[in-house]
């Protein structure tokens, strides 16, 4: 087992961000090892929200790996990701169950009401929209996450309103 | 802890126990049908009605029926209540004091409940899953007792090898022997991993039973480690199931507490360690090889076979890698005897398999059947058939590695072999009825499009192919293929699953080899140079 010893001063970020102090607990308490690469990324993006280039850099360096391999890791699992989310999130679910139910169809809807994509946020950083495989509700497909809020039995009409909604007079509350 | 120590547990639990029971669903079906609120709404009215003493209200895990959510279940034999709202909830607290319930009912005789048989599933929905006593009321943790002091490592193995059980992840592989190999392998140290991934979109089996039993896949485990000579097990959950990874948690740290796990299980010396490792989101973790690179901090890329896990898996030591069903048979196993197992099921597919029944179904829900089952008992009878009267197209099984069985061959049993002779899998237990309705074509684009999606990137069949066959898939969906994108397509099927380097890239032609050999004119009829392409090449998204 790799097991890397690193210096025992906990050195925090020059910008002293809060954040990166918790986040070098968190890589103490793995004892700087390799092989917790992936929880130490869960960490950061528990911690911030997403993988910023500055945060994977840091980790790189508190980990003593190359910034190749933990940007390697941190690109390959779709769970990471490397850019900011919206204020609000709709996940749309294109498992099996909720495909043979119309998810496609949610999807278009989103697009033709407010313009993105799966993968994409709204240009004021309003919406994201997202899709997953499965999120294990498949008796009530097609189901949607809206903020972390499972509904199933979703319509078109549903998801329409619900994006219109957050996309008018929104200030993101 | 020792045996009478268990055995006060029992007791303690029997005596604490409530005359009444209400237990509501809280799993991701029934949350998504907002079963969070009934819950305070049934607490809040057995607090109010004064029945606080004798009646207890509990968040269990899947109930079965998700479809129907949320699902309230007064003690485990009294009536069950379905599509319960806020509105109704109380009124379920009321009957028990005489008053009139609001709520729909579903028969527990229904076929749905009364043709399944639990084993894996026999806690789920009963027990609560964050208290370890309660799953020890039910006898569990004995099975480990008794390995470990009336058993040797070989007892155990040999026990599970003349159980028949076979690997529940997919492909079926004989356990004990999987056991046997890593346990005369040779290493510093060994390991226990168990496969919680559950890629195949469509599916929860697994993660039912880790979120609503989660003690019966910890013993499970903790019996394979006394059995291969392991002291260390990983448990490997996809990211998403945030609920089981917060109960797995409690779970280990419950038995940890107990000396259940950890350095001396029940004061033998014996030691065991189980941590939850996350997954984040990739579906070809769920490969063994992939998943090992994961957990140790890597890119999940898959290594060619061999050297297997078994010789040299993490760390480069002798590995056992199940399947969450797999571990979670081995305690009955254990307690109630080989012979006991190999009676159910087939004599090559002993025992019984969890399948996520969903898609143009009546009842969508988990199904727990002995392995041999015909596949039309499954859909037509617990399942309720198509609903409004539509016809069976095609059920799926298998997930993206699968294929889909035609209506024809609805009467073929579910078990390993029977499944792969008709070109298809059993997979991990998705199970998706298709109705008339369904665009067969369209399903074949839309696992390709998931293959395509999820490939590694590592070997070219797989990562070109699957965007060349996708391709071709669409073109014949939107009719703007010929006969020669056809050929090419059933050429590059065949290339990509002879030459790819693991099972994702091996498997993705699947459903669409098996969509060609079953629903063939589908794809001829749309054609731009089929003769009968004109009548279908419109209506090419027929949903
Ligand atoms: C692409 C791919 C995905 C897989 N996903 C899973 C999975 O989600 N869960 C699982 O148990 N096995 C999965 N498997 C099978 C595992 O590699 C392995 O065979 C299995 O976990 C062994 O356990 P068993 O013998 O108990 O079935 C997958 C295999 C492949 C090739
Ligand atoms: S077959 Fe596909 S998933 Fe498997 S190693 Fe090759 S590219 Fe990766
Ligand atoms: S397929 Fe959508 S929840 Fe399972
Ligand atoms: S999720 Fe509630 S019954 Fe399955």
């Amino acid at each position: 087992m790799v097991n890397q010893q690193t210096s025992k001063q906990t050195a925090g970020h020059p910008s002293g961000d809060k954040r990166f102090k918790l986040l070098e607990v968190a890589m103490k308490r793995h004892q700087y090892r390799h092989d917790a690469l992936i929880e130490v990324l869960h960490k950061a993006q528990e911690l911030f929200g997403y993988l910023e280039d500055d945060l994977l850099y840091f980790v790189s360096k508190r980990l003593k790996l190359p910034p190749s391999r933990v940007y390697g890791v941190a690109t390959f699992y779709h769970f990471f990701t490397l850019k900011p989310k919206g204020r609000h999130s709709c996940v749309v679910c294109t498992g099996t169950a909720c495909f043979v139910k119309g998810a496609d169809e949610l999807l278009e809807c989103v697009r033709d009401e407010i313009g993105i994509s799966p993968g994409e946020t709204t240009g004021d950083g309003g919406v994201s929209l997202l899709t997953a495989r499965c999120i294990g509700a498949c008796g009530n497909a097609p189901v949607v996450v809206y903020d972390e809020e499972i509904v199933g039995h979703q319509t078109n009409e549903d998801i329409r309103s619900q994006v219109k909604g957050w996309t008018i007079g929104s200030d993101g509350a | 802890m020792d045996l009478t120590e268990l055995e006060n547990i029992v007791t303690k639990e029997a005596a604490d126990r409530k005359p009444c029971e209400i237990r509501c669903c809280i799993a991701a079906g029934c949350l998504s049908a907002n079963s969070n609120d009934v819950l305070s709404t049934l607490r809040t009215a057995v607090e109010d009605s004064g029945m606080a003493d004798r009646v207890n209200v509990v968040g269990v895990g899947c109930m079965r029926l998700c479809s129907q959510g949320p699902l309230v279940g007064v003690d485990i034999d009294g009536p069950l209540y379905c599509r319960v709202t806020t509105d109704n909830a109380s009124s379920i607290v009321a009957t028990l004091n005489g008053g009139q319930g609001e709520a729909e009912t579903f028969e527990r005789e229904d076929p749905f409940f009364a043709k399944q048989t639990s084993l894996i599933l026999k806690n789920c929905g009963c027990i609560d899953p964050e208290r370890i006593e309660s799953y020890i009321a039910t006898g569990g943790y004995r099975a480990l007792h008794q390995a470990l002091f009336e058993l040797a490592p070989s007892d155990v193995i040999e026990t599970v090898t003349r159980s028949g059980l076979r690997g529940r992840g997919g492909a079926g592989y004989p356990t004990g022997v999987k056991w046997a190999t890593v346990a005369k392998n040779s290493g510093e140290r060994r390991f226990v991993v168990c496969n919680a991934d559950e890629g195949d979109p469509g599916a929860f089996m697994n993660r039912s039973v880790l979120e609503s039993d989660p003690h019966r896949v910890l013993e499970g485990m903790a019996i394979a480690g006394f059995a291969i000579g392991a002291n260390q097990g990983y448990i490997y959950v996809r990211g998403e199931y945030t609920l089981a990874i917060e109960r797995l948690n409690k779970a280990i740290k419950q038995a940890g507490r107990m000396g259940l796990l950890g350095t001396g299980v029940f004061s033998s010396p014996f030691d065991f360690r189980i941590d939850v490792r996350i997954g984040a989101g990739a579906f070809v973790c769920g490969e063994e090889t992939a998943l090992m690179a994961s957990i140790m901090g890597q890119r999940g890329t898959p290594t060619p076979r061999p050297p297997y896990p078994a010789e040299h898996g993490l760390w480069g030591m002798p590995t056992l890698l199940n399947n969450v069903e797999t571990f979670a048979n081995v305690p009955d196993i254990i307690r109630n005897g080989a012979e006991w197992f190999a009676e159910i099921g087939t004599p090559q597919s002993t025992g019984t398999k969890v399948f996520c029944l969903t898609g143009n179904v009546v009842h969508n829900g988990l199904v727990e059947v002995p392995l041999g089952t015909p596949l039309r008992t499954i859909v037509e009878e617990i399942g309720g058939g198509v609903p409004n009267g539509g016809q069976i197209k095609a059920v799926q099984t298998g997930g993206p590695s699968g294929g889909c069985i035609p209506q024809e061959h609805l009467d073929s049993p579910v078990d390993y072999e029977s499944l792969g002779k008709i070109g298809s899998i059993m997979g991990s237990g998705g199970m998706i009825v298709m109705d008339d309705q369904t665009d067969m074509v369209d399903v074949a684009r839309y696992f390709m499009e998931f293959c395509m999606d999820e490939s590694c990137g590592k070997c070219i069949p797989c990562r070109a192919g699957t965007v060349q066959m996708k391709q071709l898939l669409s073109r014949i969906v939107d009719g703007s293929a010929n006969r020669a994108d056809l050929e090419r397509l059933e050429k590059l099927c065949d290339m990509v699953s002879r030459t790819s380097l693991c099972g994702l890239g091996q498997t993705a032609p699947n459903p669409t080899v098996s969509t060609l050999r079953y629903f063939r004119d589908e794809y001829e009829s749309r054609l731009i140079d089929s003769t009968t392409a004109k009548a279908n090449s419109n209506g090419a998204t027929c949903q």
